[in-house]
C-alpha cells in the first residue's frame, strides 16, 4: 500500500506540512517495502488552484490513501474522485503518523475547508 | 472625462465623494464598481432601471470524446482542470475564462458554456445615469462585471463619468481605474488612514495615472494624511469636514448636494478643482 503525506523536507524525520496544496514535497511511503520516495510539489507556488494540481499529482502517483492535517474542498473533490481515502494526521512526526496509521489510530479527515485561495493559511 | 474614486479600505468616503461629484456635475454618469457591496444606488435611488445579466464562458467537457491527453490540464495556469479516472473535471470557480483549454484540445472535446456571475443595473437619478454592478454571492471575481459596466458598446454619452471603485488595491480596483483619465484618492486623517492611502498611492503611481487627494473627515489640528501629501508634493483637491450634519444626511440615504447649500458649494468647488487638474494634465501630456 502507498501512503502520501505532505512534508516540509525530503527526509523521514521531516514534519508533516501544515498545508496540502502548498506543501514543498510529498512523501510516498510503501508499507510493504517499508520504503519512501519524495516528489516535488511543482505547483506549491502557483498563483491559484494549487490544491487541484497537487491532488492530481497524488492521484497520478497511484497512492491508496493520503495523510494530511487538512485539505481544501477542490483538492478533496479530486482525491475522492480517485477513490483515495483522506486521513487526518496528528501533531507528531511523519514516521509517527505512518505508524499510527498502520495501527489504525488515525481517523478519516471529516473537516474539509472551503479553501484559503490566497487569503492566509500559510 | 472619466474620474475614478478609490481608497485603500472601505468606509473612507468613496461613495460619498463619487455620488456627490456626479450629482454636482449632472448631466453625468455614476458607475458603482464596488460589485461585492454596491451602495451608491441607495443614495441616488435610480428610476427606470434596466437589468442585464453578466456571464462568463466556462469549459464544458464531453468525456466520450476526451481521449485524456491532458493538454488542457497542462495548459491551464490557474489549475482549473484535473483528469481523474479517465474523466476531466472542470473547477468553475477557479477558471478565469481565458478559453485556452478549448483551443489546445485537439479532439474538440471542450466547448464553452455561459455561466451567470451577476448583473448590471442602469437607471437614472435626475440627470445622473446610475450604473451598478452586482456580483452573485459566492462568485470569486467581480472583474467580468466591472468590465461589462465599462464596455464600449454600452458606453455612456455623458461627458463626466465618475467611477466608484471597490476598496483596496487588488485586481478589481485595477480594472476599475484602467480607463480613468484621473484618480481621486479619498483619505482619513489617521495613521491607519495614511497606511491605506499609501496602498492606493502606490497603485496609481504604478499605473502612471494623474491623481489628487480628498481629505475626508477633516478636523482641526494634526492630519497625518495631509502631512503625507505635503511630504510627497501630492495635490490636495479639497477637504470634507468631520460633520454630524453630513453624517445625518448620509445616514438618511440622501445626496448631500441635493439637501444642503453648504455641501452643494463644497462639491462644486471640488468639481472645479478636479476639472482644472484634468485639463492641466491633458494639456501637459499632449
Amino acid at each position: 500500500m502507498n501512503i502520501a503525506i505532505p512534508v516540509d523536507d525530503k527526509n523521514i524525520k521531516s514534519n508533516v506540512c501544515i498545508s496540502f496544496g502548498r506543501a514543498p514535497y510529498f512523501m510516498i511511503y510503501n508499507t510493504d517495502k517499508e520504503d519512501s520516495i519524495y516528489i516535488k510539489n511543482t505547483t506549491a507556488d502557483s498563483a491559484g488552484g494549487a490544491g487541484i494540481k497537487a491532488a492530481q499529482l497524488i492521484v497520478d502517483n497511484k497512492v491508496d490513501c493520503l495523510l494530511t492535517p487538512r485539505c481544501g474542498e477542490n483538492a478533496a473533490n479530486v482525491i475522492k474522485a480517485a477513490n483515495i481515502k483522506i486521513y487526518k494526521t496528528n501533531d507528531s512526526s511523519v514516521i509517527d503518523n505512518i505508524n499510527a496509521f498502520i495501527s489504525g489510530e488515525l481517523s478519516l479527515l471529516d473537516e474539509i475547508h472551503a479553501g484559503f485561495h490566497n487569503h492566509g493559511g500559510k | 472625462m472619466k474620474i475614478a474614486v478609490l481608497s485603500g479600505k472601505g468606509g473612507t468616503g468613496k461613495t460619498l465623494v463619487s455620488v456627490n461629484l456626479a450629482a454636482s456635475a449632472e448631466p453625468s454618469t455614476y458607475i458603482d464598481c464596488d460589485v461585492e457591496e454596491p451602495n451608491g444606488h441607495l443614495l441616488l435611488k435610480p428610476e427606470n432601471v434596466k437589468t442585464e445579466e453578466v456571464t462568463v464562458p466556462i469549459p464544458y467537457v464531453d468525456n466520450d470524446i476526451c481521449d485524456g491527453c491532458r493538454k488542457c490540464v497542462d495548459f491551464c495556469r490557474f489549475n482549473a482542470l484535473a483528469h481523474i479516472n479517465d474523466k476531466l473535471i472542470v473547477f468553475d470557480d477557479i477558471c478565469h475564462s481565458c478559453g485556452g483549454c478549448v483551443i489546445v484540445c485537439a479532439k474538440d472535446a471542450l466547448t464553452e458554456r455561459e455561466k451567470v456571475v451577476g448583473k448590471i443595473e442602469i437607471g437614472n437619478s435626475n440627470q445622473v445615469e446610475v450604473r451598478s454592478g452586482i456580483l452573485n454571492t459566492g462568485e470569486p471575481s467581480g472583474v467580468p462585471i466591472i468590465n461589462r459596466l465599462q464596455d464600449g458598446d454600452i458606453s455612456s454619452t455623458n461627458e463626466m463619468i465618475f467611477v466608484d471603485c471597490p476598496p483596496g488595491s487588488a485586481c478589481v480596483v485595477m480594472d476599475s481605474i484602467k480607463d480613468a483619465d484621473y484618480c481621486v484618492l479619498v483619505a482619513e486623517p489617521t495613521i491607519f488612514g495614511v497606511h491605506n492611502l499609501n496602498m492606493v498611492y502606490e497603485l496609481v503611481m504604478l499605473f502612471e495615472k494623474p491623481f489628487g487627494v480628498v481629505l475626508n473627515k477633516s478636523i482641526d489640528g494634526e492630519n497625518p494624511a495631509e502631512q503625507f501629501c505635503i511630504d510627497r508634493g501630492i495635490k490636495i483637491l479639497g477637504k470634507i469636514p468631520f460633520d454630524t450634519e453630513l453624517g445625518k444626511i448620509n445616514s438618511n440615504a440622501e445626496v448631500a448636494v441635493r439637501e444642503s447649500d453648504e455641501y452643494r458649494k463644497l462639491f462644486s468647488s471640488l468639481l472645479d478643482s478636479l476639472k482644472r487638474e484634468v485639463a492641466y494634465e491633458t494639456t501637459s501630456n499632449s
